[in-house]
């Protein structure tokens, strides 16, 4: 990384609802031109916090800076500091691309100045220069999902905060998405996105796992995968369902994957244990393969073990 | 009886309002299948699903549910099948089990045999605990397995879901792919739809659906060896420079940045050694250079692009 200029920096972030710790003790940094992903199931703090990060809720306590902002004494000012995508476009849907655009410009107050230059940014980006005109309902899913990426940014925001930006979209369109993103980050702008999807995960530099409140691990999507203690064994075998009775008896935590089982297991652990264990109930393996685990695989393993 | 065929549709196509969401479809699913329809948002999934549930008449075609024509027996269709809808209709103001009860009788689930069959379908779904809970204070995975027992309550042969996991978090959406393989082993058909490609993984049979057509119906380990498709994995710090660098080169498809890792897509796998000397005169140099399984969603925009 050749920016090491840190533009979220966070100590014991802490939001309390009533009795309820939604947030606890969050510590963290994230560096200039980082995609930062927050994961994590729901009610695990992953909102809350982004919205403690935007300056729309005051942290209990706890302290820290977003984009040269205190977090708990100008959270008026953060708001013009940060971009906001979620994944529903907040577009508005009859109007036309350049109508959007101005609206949003608006919102944002982007001083008159520079306002033409930011405005053929966007559709330069979008791919909607010669669609300036359209009634933004008409476009594509893809353009309408980068103009509404153009609207969130249009101030020229030092964080970008996306919400499953990219969820159910076209492959195709998602992977230029991301392209676009990239460049962003390449230009200094530091993004950060919650998700569900180890999909979008994957596009991160580097990625938090939230449960509970706390921060349960946190690193590049590489570094998870590879110091994660198991590895995951893809089993084919004949009678697949007896199979995954017989991995359950043992709290094993085998899946059904098409024609074969994954079976997490402890790094290193012998699959002539595996194939004689299935083999004592009759039931006959054919191939036994070490397979890298997904970013799905350790989260799930994870936050099953902390429960 | 493995390979009967319980789901068919024969060239199907329908538009809404001059717009075609599904094209001359065909499939057929056989018993105890796990098939899934994989595609984005908008590539016909549903129409695809409420066709087949005997909901939504095709525009042209046919389609059978065991013996059943979706034109001319929907009734009788409605009878083996179980169909979940993106958004199951449970009552927000009842109990689980309630709402359990109600689709019960709405099914004509016979009284003797009710009380048991709610029973042991909470506790297949997990909700035991929670059967006095009312469905609106349920979260998101709890709602989904809710609607799953409440379509199961009369024991149907065929499932159809269309996206189930779509929206749930991680932990639910394992949990529901293991409640679907206990339905397999049971003997169920099942037909599911998502826009996860990575959840194609889980099927025994996929249809990358696009545009309102299959691309490909395949199972999901043969796909990736159908299509010959080089994935070079560059792990390196900058990969923004690695991209800049090679991304534009003739042969090179596909160049896609994952944080420290550049997935490149070759047109032939012998562009490796082009690709290490290009790096190495622009002084970069990568931690390690590899070629990978390429994933489901390689597959699917290699097949939509051509």
């Amino acid at each position: 990384m050749r920016e090491q200029e840190t533009v979220v920096e966070v100590r014991g972030l802490t939001k309390v609802f009533g009795d309820f710790v939604a947030v606890s003790r969050v510590d963290l940094t994230i560096r200039r031109g980082e995609i930062f992903g927050f994961l994590g199931p729901n009610g695990a703090g992953k909102s809350t916090t982004i919205k403690m990060l935007c300056g729309i809720l005051p942290p209990s306590s706890g302290e820290g800076m977003v984009a040269g902002c205190d977090l708990l004494k100008e959270r008026v000012e953060i708001k013009r500091q940060i971009g906001y995508m979620s994944q529903r476009f907040s577009l508005y849907e009859e109007l036309s691309v350049e109508e959007n655009i101005d609206f949003f410009m608006g919102v944002y107050n982007v001083p008159r100045a520079r306002k033409r230059e930011r405005k053929e940014w966007v559709l330069e980006m979008a791919g909607l220069k010669e669609r300036r005109k359209a009634v933004t309902k008409m476009l594509p899913q893809g353009h309408r999902q980068r103009l509404a990426l153009g609207c969130a940014i249009v101030h020229e925001p030092s964080v970008v905060f996306l919400d499953e930006p990219t969820s159910g979209v076209d492959p195709v369109m998602r992977r230029r998405f991301w392209g676009i993103i990239n460049e962003l980050s390449n230009e200094g702008k530091t993004i950060i996105v919650t998700t569900h999807y180890l999909d979008e995960a994957e596009y991160c530099n580097r990625l938090a796992l939230m449960h509970e409140g706390k921060i349960a691990a946190l690193g590049t999507p590489s570094e998870l995968k590879h110091g994660h203690k198991e590895e995951v064994l893809e089993i084919e075998l004949d009678r697949i369902f007896e199979g995954l009775s017989v991995l359950a008896s043992r709290a094993l935590a085998a899946s059904l994957f098409g024609r074969t089982l994954h079976v997490p297991v402890k790094r290193g652990t012998p699959t002539s244990e595996i194939i004689e264990l299935l083999r004592g109930y009759g039931v006959e393996v054919r191939r036994v393969e070490s397979i890298p685990p997904s970013l799905e695989d350790v989260f799930v393993s994870l936050i099953e073990k902390r429960r | 009886m493995e390979d009967e065929i319980v789901l068919r549709a024969c060239r199907i196509s329908r538009s809404f309002e001059g717009i075609t969401a599904v094209q001359d479809l065909s499939i057929e699913v056989r018993k105890g299948e796990l098939f899934g329809i994989v595609g984005p948002d908008g590539a016909g999934k549903t129409t695809t699903i409420r066709i087949l549930s005997g909901i939504l008449t095709p525009s042209s075609g046919e389609a059978f549910v065991g013996p059943f024509s979706v034109l001319k027996e929907p009734e009788r269709i409605k009878e083996i099948i179980g169909y979940m809808p993106q958004r199951f209709g449970l009552y927000e103001d009842l109990s689980v089990l309630e709402n359990m009860e109600f689709y019960a009788e709405l099914y004509g689930v016979p009284r003797q045999t009710k009380k048991e069959r709610v029973e042991s379908l909470l506790e297949f779904a997990g909700l035991s605990a929670f059967k006095r809970r009312l469905a609106r204070d349920l979260s998101g995975g709890m709602k989904q397995k809710l609607g799953l027992a409440c379509c199961l309550i009369h024991r149907p042969k065929v499932l159809l879901l269309d996206e189930p996991t779509c929206g749930v978090d991680p932990l639910s959406r394992a949990e529901l792919w293991r409640r679907l393989a206990d339905l397999l082993k049971e003997g169920v058909t099942i037909l599911v739809s998502t826009p996860y490609i990575d959840e194609a993984e889980r099927c025994t049979r996929v249809g990358l659906m696009h545009k309102g057509r299959f691309l490909l119906v395949e199972e999901p380990e043969k796909m990736k060896a159908i299509i010959d498709l080089p994935v070079l994995e560059v792990v390196c710090e900058d990969g923004r420079r690695v991209v800049q660098e090679v991304g534009w080169m003739e042969g090179i498809w596909e160049a896609t940045v994952y944080g420290d890792r550049v997935h490149l897509t070759l047109a032939s796998s012998e562009l490796r050694e082009v690709v290490a000397s290009r790096l190495d005169r622009a002084g970069i140099r990568p931690n390690a250079m590899r070629f990978v399984r390429p994933s489901l969603e390689d597959v699917f925009i290699s097949l939509a692009r051509s």
